[in-house]
């Protein structure tokens, strides 16, 4: 396994190098640059911007530049946009924020959602399971993106009871919100996804055999079922749980948290470079990561895979 | 505005009457205890350099932080900043000013001459790299081209500090409306000292030295700005506002919900939300006209379309747009519409007669068609164009409106929608038959819109070339009076129509009815916080 673990991070460091690359020359394939502006720029002007953010040289001169940057000093550059930070200041201030609210959601999806999911599932076809699943449903159909202005309406304007947005360090008034728009429809796709897993576990052979040894049904679920039917959950939980920590920009636009997932949307916009390429590099490296995560995960919980 | 020597003493003279540092509440007014402010922000504020910085909402944070030679009043009159007053050369192109003896720097340091003289250089310098050193060519100071392009050491710059309290500045052509030009924050003083010790990080809030009636106490990107009364500001015994709070919200529904639920004291209203809100908050809901106008640019050029060559096709395009139904139907926020490029609330400007402009829509129409049809285009030969623009719900429906009325003539129109960049690029390339495009005057006077279509422009994007048009431009340059020089350019607008004039903008916001001060008949809505204050309820 350690070797396993070895051998693929090993491997993350080519995977990054293309991603950089290939980042790189998309970018400068859209029409347009960071200084594109409604006025146009006297050449001179734009001469000097180029220069000093080293977007006269050559391609090739810039991507290596950039890769030596970040190798030597793990300095991921000026932001093109925001002068007065750098990237790494932008991803300093905004990642923390979209963690934070990001592993909640993580959480209360997984935990509302497994819950509802398993209850389903044992009580199928029951009022229980109906009502569980009617509310999965209802949170799939409703994006955050209508969610987040109901949330606001509603908590904010007519009752009054939580601020309508900002972080203000995150205290919990402000992250209440934000953490139901993102996490429900994650908990919608979990609850589903648990619930038809674990009908199809409960019908395997070995929950037979520990119900006929007479297990108590506790036992036979926690221990038994529980396990194996979360299978198919972990794999879609790594990719999520990398969606939901490095942000969402509906989040960040409706509840103006000031999370990287505007930044990064932003970016891309305003052709600012720079964070493009150190956020897109972080969330590629979070991504290969997980994904390792979740096959050890695996291992795990399925005796049968070995590494 | 200021035209000549004898003006700029007189303004002087108005300038230095110690009226003019008078408390802004009237008397009688009784304040509220609380004196703090929070508004609204677009977009987070890219930058608290003045020299770095280009967008609107981080000017309007600069001049609380920062200020200038001059300030505007609230009908958008200079008044005294660090200078009180000004006198010009015989030959209007060198200015003396006059700096006062108390402005401070928010470490105590008194603000000089040479910090002017510093800060100016620092924007023409092309080490700074600054996308505003362009504002310095503008403004045509001495040598300011050469600089930038590298071709001259900054210290040829024209602007040099007599001593302390005296700044010189030469320009190369006479500018009648240059005084004006010096209220952008790109022209703010910056502090030697604190740039040279934090480099790049100097504009942290740790580390911001300011001139202006606030200090900076946080700035967290993409969430909020906050900033309280400076106690070395000049004037700091009228400035009644003690916190300011800048918060970031990317959604403008989003804003007024909370601008409703009472988390703000001032927002933009959305597009077509302002008969409601106005109805039903009749103190707080405002429109007032606001230095922008929306235009379809035309691409008249060498790479644009055969059929826009001919005037007649372009004549017909801008009659067939009823500009009522997008401004009363689409926008409903009180926005004039246009029939000339030049924002009508600007200062000594009048709209010079435009024929078409008095027409009813029927008649439009109907000479229209009769254009149409007179260069060869009708039912069998329809006229095929594209109408380019960005990205936004409001572009688009004002588009697909004036899709259905070009149709009425037989014009059919293909839309296409790019994101701003692409948009941009593609306007800047000449990539485009028609395409949407707004334009928000620098300054408070006309020149800022029609120096845009002439020739030498750098913005002049569809190419339109007239040499009559060139000649009165430049001949308003040195004119006693300019008026009839910018009415002559309009006309010559309407007549070759390579722009079709849609509406002037308008600033449609809600202001808590507490906040008074504010400078309502601004036509650039240039506020300072300083002039603004709560009454008690």
């Amino acid at each position: 396994m350690l070797s396993y673990s070895i051998k693929r991070l090993a491997l993350a460091i080519p995977t990054l190098l293309i991603l950089i690359v290939v980042s790189f020359v998309l970018m400068y394939a859209a029409p347009g640059g960071p200084f594109t502006s409604e006025r146009e720029l006297p050449p001179e002007v734009l001469a000097n911007l180029n220069a000093k953010y080293g977007l006269d040289q050559p391609l090739w001169r810039q991507i290596l530049t950039y890769i030596w940057g970040i190798v030597t000093e793990f300095d991921f550059g000026p932001s093109f946009i925001y002068k007065d930070r750098t990237v790494n200041e932008i991803i300093a201030q905004g990642f923390p924020v979209t963690l934070t609210y990001g592993l909640l959601s993580f959480v209360v999806a997984v935990v509302v959602g497994v819950t509802l999911g398993v209850v389903a599932a044992i009580r199928q076809n029951s009022v229980l399971d109906y009502f569980a699943v009617g509310i999965s449903i209802g949170a799939q159909v409703l994006p955050n993106f209508v969610m987040a202005p109901i949330l606001v309406l509603t908590f904010t304007l007519w009752l009054g009871w939580l601020p309508g947005g900002g972080w203000q360090g995150g205290q919990w008034e402000y992250l209440i919100m934000p953490v139901i728009a993102l996490s429900t429809s994650f908990m919608a796709s979990i609850a589903r996804i648990t619930r038809s897993s674990m009908l199809e576990t409960l019908n395997m052979n070995h929950i037979r055999t520990a119900r006929a040894k007479g297990l108590p049904e506790r036992r036979v679920i926690l221990r038994h079922a529980l396990k194996p039917a979360m299978l198919p959950v972990i794999s879609y939980l790594g990719p999520a749980f990398v969606g939901m920590i490095t942000g969402s920009v509906v989040v960040d636009v409706y509840f103006s948290t000031g999370g990287i997932g505007k930044a990064f949307v932003d970016s891309a916009l305003n052709r600012d470079y720079a964070v493009m390429m150190g956020v897109t590099i972080l969330m590629g490296a979070l991504t290969i990561f997980f994904n390792l995560v979740v096959d050890i995960l695996y291992g795990w919980i399925d005796p049968k895979i070995r590494y | 505005m200021l035209k000549n020597s004898l003006a700029a003493s007189l303004f002087a003279l108005i300038a230095a009457s110690p009226a003019f540092a008078d408390n802004p509440v009237p008397e009688g007014t009784e304040l509220a205890e609380d004196q703090s402010y929070t508004y609204w922000l677009l977009d987070a504020i890219k930058s608290m350099d003045p020299q770095i910085n280009t967008d609107v909402e981080g000017s309007d944070v600069l001049r609380s932080l920062f200020e200038g030679l001059y300030n505007e009043n609230g009908t958008g009159e200079l008044v005294p900043g660090v200078a009180l007053e000004h006198t010009v050369s015989d030959d209007q192109k060198t200015y003396t000013f006059t700096l006062r003896d108390d402005a401070q720097w928010s470490n105590g340091d008194p603000v000089t001459a040479q910090d002017f003289v510093y800060s100016w250089k620092r924007l023409a310098d092309p080490a700074t790299a600054s996308e505003y050193a362009w504002y310095l060519e503008l403004m045509q100071i001495e040598n300011a081209a050469e600089i930038i392009a590298g071709d001259m050491s900054v210290d040829e710059l024209g602007v040099t500090a007599v001593d302390d309290r005296t700044l010189e500045v030469r320009i190369t052509t006479p500018l009648p409306y240059f005084p004006q030009m010096l209220v952008h924050a790109s022209t703010f003083p910056v502090h030697q000292a604190t740039i040279e010790e934090h480099g790049d990080n100097w504009t942290r809030a740790e580390n911001l030295v300011g001139n202006g009636a606030y200090v900076l106490d946080e700035h967290i990107l993409g969430e909020r700005v906050e900033m309280s009364k400076s106690d070395t500001y000049w004037d700091a015994e009228n400035v009644i506002f003690t916190d300011l709070t800048a918060l970031t919200i990317n959604d403008v529904n989003q804003g007024l919900t909370r601008y409703l639920a009472g988390e703000l004291d001032r927002v933009d209203i959305p597009a077509g939300q302002y008969p409601r809100l106005e109805e039903e908050y009749p103190e707080q809901a405002n429109s007032v006209p606001y230095n922008c106008s929306y235009i379809y640019m035309l691409n008249v050029g060498e790479s644009g379309p055969e059929e826009l060559k001919d005037v007649n096709v372009r004549k017909a395009l801008s009659y067939a747009i009823d500009r009522d139904i997008i401004v009363e139907r689409i926008l409903q926020g009180g926005q004039p519409p246009s029939y000339n490029w030049t924002h009508t609330a600007v200062a000594g400007f009048e709209r010079p007669e435009i024929e078409y402009a008095n027409w009813t829509q029927e008649e439009r129409i109907e000479k229209a068609k009769e254009l149409l049809a007179e260069a060869g285009y009708g039912p069998d030969n329809p006229l095929e164009l594209t109408l380019q623009y960005n990205t936004s719900e409001d572009h688009k429906k004002i588009a697909v409106a004036a899709q259905q009325m070009l149709r009425q003539i037989g014009v059919n129109i293909t839309l296409a929608n790019y994101e701003w960049k692409v948009h941009t690029d593609r306007m800047q390339n000449q990539e485009f038959d028609m395409a949407r495009y707004a334009w928000c005057g620098d300054y408070n006077e006309a020149s800022t819109y029609l120096d845009l279509l002439a020739s030498y422009s750098g913005h002049n994007n569809g190419e339109f070339f007239n040499d009559e048009y060139d000649q009165v431009m430049k001949e308003s340059k040195t004119a006693e009076d300019p008026l009839p020089m910018y009415q002559q350019a309009e006309t010559i607008l309407a007549e070759e129509m390579p722009i079709i004039p849609i509406y002037h903008y308008a600033k449609v916001f809600m202001l808590n009815e507490d906040i008074k001060g504010w400078p309502l008949e601004n036509v650039n809505q240039t506020w300072y916080a300083k002039d603004l204050y709560r009454v008690a309820e």
